[in-house]
């Protein structure tokens, strides 16, 4: 064995030691006699954007309860980062950071308030807490706005503080549901963008769950998710080629058996 | 957001530790600040808690007290008006309702989604719940000091050691009523549901107990509501206001207080638990 080859075959271990910033294994879960989620198997990579295609109804919201520990799979294991969500959910939860489908602010408390509420329940004291609020909240240009009530807020304002209330703990991997519906394309575009950022500049990981395809780029890693079955996980260029698409949107179309009408007008 | 670009990194350090006494301290104290700040933001809800008592304070015994007269039974030393009776058993009431009513908020907060919030904390759930317990109770001793506040104007006045004695007996039964509510709220399916709980959980619990009338009286009038009233540990709450009152302390009630609040509270945790949990629920789920 060259020099080389073995330099190669090190580096391929420990690859293989890191721990894949999340690793489903057979996970199912059931409501009553409907099945939410059947065998789920899939594992992320740190460092990058993940997409999970999913329609409404599709289980992306149970798969994020179950990652998120708000409930444990009936069978499976759930791992972030290597630690198992259910027998370690302490340290699995602080490299979490969560954004809900539905909006989790307190409506009455300012944004400022809100935020420290967060914080603190990370364990974050309230001076190094109030300087990554001033410091995150100048990088999206909402400092002006940290006394304000949430109520006063827009859509795409409250989104982006529940980004930034995510973020404060400084989590490894960043689950998003559905983080851009009933937002104008305008706020959809800047929070995509902001998110897309964080992955290249930070290596934060991120899932980003939605049912918009034009979400999707040619770089992420792609979970298409139907009737609580995985049924492709890939880059673009290999989902393509599984399904002898041209577009991604098109790959979709023939995963979930939906014409592609109703992908593209968005919500079905 | 590239000019924050140093505050994302995630330390592997920093989460690999666990959490400190400090920041176990950090976590209490932001939940007890925001259940505060809550209450502050809804006037509304501090008047009524205040209201509610008072009208019984100033009417229903102000027109009861020639129909029902009170012997002298302990803790009392001479006749008293049926507005001192009933002022400890409206101190219970206003816990009651505060316990019934912060797991109201937690139903109304699970369903808007700030229970999530809380739930995907790293601390153990059991801290969190217990954390959130223990926000409102704080808030509904305050009530409690404010209705005593004024009953004292009103002329019922305790010794002053009461008033210090009280403190521990409206923690305990605050802590007891706030993990039924809480166990409650995990059992409810939907809001709606949580208001037909409030009249089958206050009514009865405040009706059949020793809160408006003495528990011997009862029995004169009904054997089987006298038992009622005994296996009711809000009348034990009552009780042992009452006696704090009057700087005593009535042990029987302090044990079953303390014990049935174990009870609701581990309830409430396993209630809560992932994966015994009965939280799951589809309506949990927000989305889909």
């Amino acid at each position: 064995m060259t020099l080389q080859s073995r330099l190669t075959e090190t580096s391929r271990n420990e690859e293989r030691a890191k721990p894949a910033a999340l690793e489903l294994e057979s996970v199912s879960y059931n409501y009553g006699q409907r099945k939410a989620l059947d065998d789920v198997s899939f594992s992320i990579d740190p460092s990058r954007f993940t997409v999970l295609l999913g329609l409404n109804g599709a289980g992306k919201t149970t798969l994020f309860s179950l990652i998120s520990h708000l409930f444990s799979p009936r069978t499976g294991r759930i791992r972030v980062f290597g630690q198992d969500i259910n027998r370690n959910s302490g340290p699995a939860l602080r490299r979490l950071g969560i954004v809900f489908q539905a909006r989790t602010l307190d409506l009455d408390l300012s944004v400022r308030q809100n935020l420290l509420y967060h914080a603190s329940l990370h364990g974050i004291g309230s001076r190094i807490a109030r300087q990554r609020i001033d410091e995150l909240l100048h990088s999206i240009d909402m400092s002006d706005r940290i006394e304000d009530k949430v109520r006063g807020l827009s859509g795409g304002q409250i989104r982006r503080v529940e980004i930034i209330r995510a973020l404060l703990h400084r989590p490894s991997l960043l689950l998003l549901d559905e983080a851009t519906v009933g937002l104008d394309i305008k706020s959809r575009a800047t929070i995509l963008k902001d998110i897309r950022a964080l992955v290249q500049k930070q290596g934060i990981s991120v899932l980003w769950a939605t049912h918009l395809i034009d979400e999707v780029s040619q770089a992420d890693q792609v979970l298409v998710l139907d009737k609580g079955r995985l049924v492709a996980d890939g880059d673009v260029p290999t989902i393509l080629a599984k399904t002898s698409a041209e577009t991604i949107n098109q790959a979709f179309s023939k995963l979930t058996g939906i014409t592609e009408l109703n992908v593209r007008g968005g919500r079905t | 957001m590239t000019d924050a670009a140093a505050t994302f990194a995630g330390s592997d350090m920093e989460n690999r530790r666990g959490f400190t006494l400090i920041q176990y301290l950090v976590c209490l104290k932001g939940i007890l600040q925001r259940e505060w700040l809550r209450y502050l933001s809804q006037k509304e809800r501090f008047v009524s808690s205040l209201v509610r008592p008072l009208l019984w304070l100033f009417i229903f015994a102000a027109g009861f007290r020639q129909v029902l007269g009170v012997s002298i039974i302990p803790p009392y030393e001479t006749y008293v008006l049926y507005e001192v009776y009933i002022t400890p058993g409206l101190c219970g009431m206003i816990l009651l309702f505060s316990g019934m009513q912060s797991s109201l908020s937690m139903v109304y907060d699970r369903e808007m989604g700030n229970m999530r919030i809380l739930l995907v904390s790293p601390f153990p759930r059991w801290y969190l719940l217990v954390s959130k317990l223990l926000a409102g109770v704080a808030v509904s001793l305050l009530q409690v000091y404010a209705f005593l506040a004024i009953a004292w104007f009103w002329e019922v006045k305790a010794p002053a050691v009461g008033y210090l004695m009280i403190l521990p007996a409206l923690f305990f039964s605050g802590l007891m009523l706030g993990a039924l509510g809480m166990l409650l709220s995990s059992l409810v399916k939907q809001l709606e549901n949580f208001a037909g709980v409030m009249n089958f959980v206050i009514f009865p619990m405040y009706f059949a107990s020793s809160a408006l009338y003495p528990l011997w009286r009862v029995r004169e009038s009904s054997p089987l509501l006298y038992q009622i009233c005994l296996m009711n540990p809000f009348t034990y709450a009552v009780e042992l206001i009452r006696f704090a009152f009057y700087g005593q302390i009535e042990w029987t009630s302090l044990i079953v207080v303390i014990v049935v609040m174990f009870v609701l509270l581990g309830g409430a945790i396993l209630a809560y638990n992932p994966a015994r949990g009965l939280t799951v629920r589809k309506q949990d789920m927000g989305g889909n």
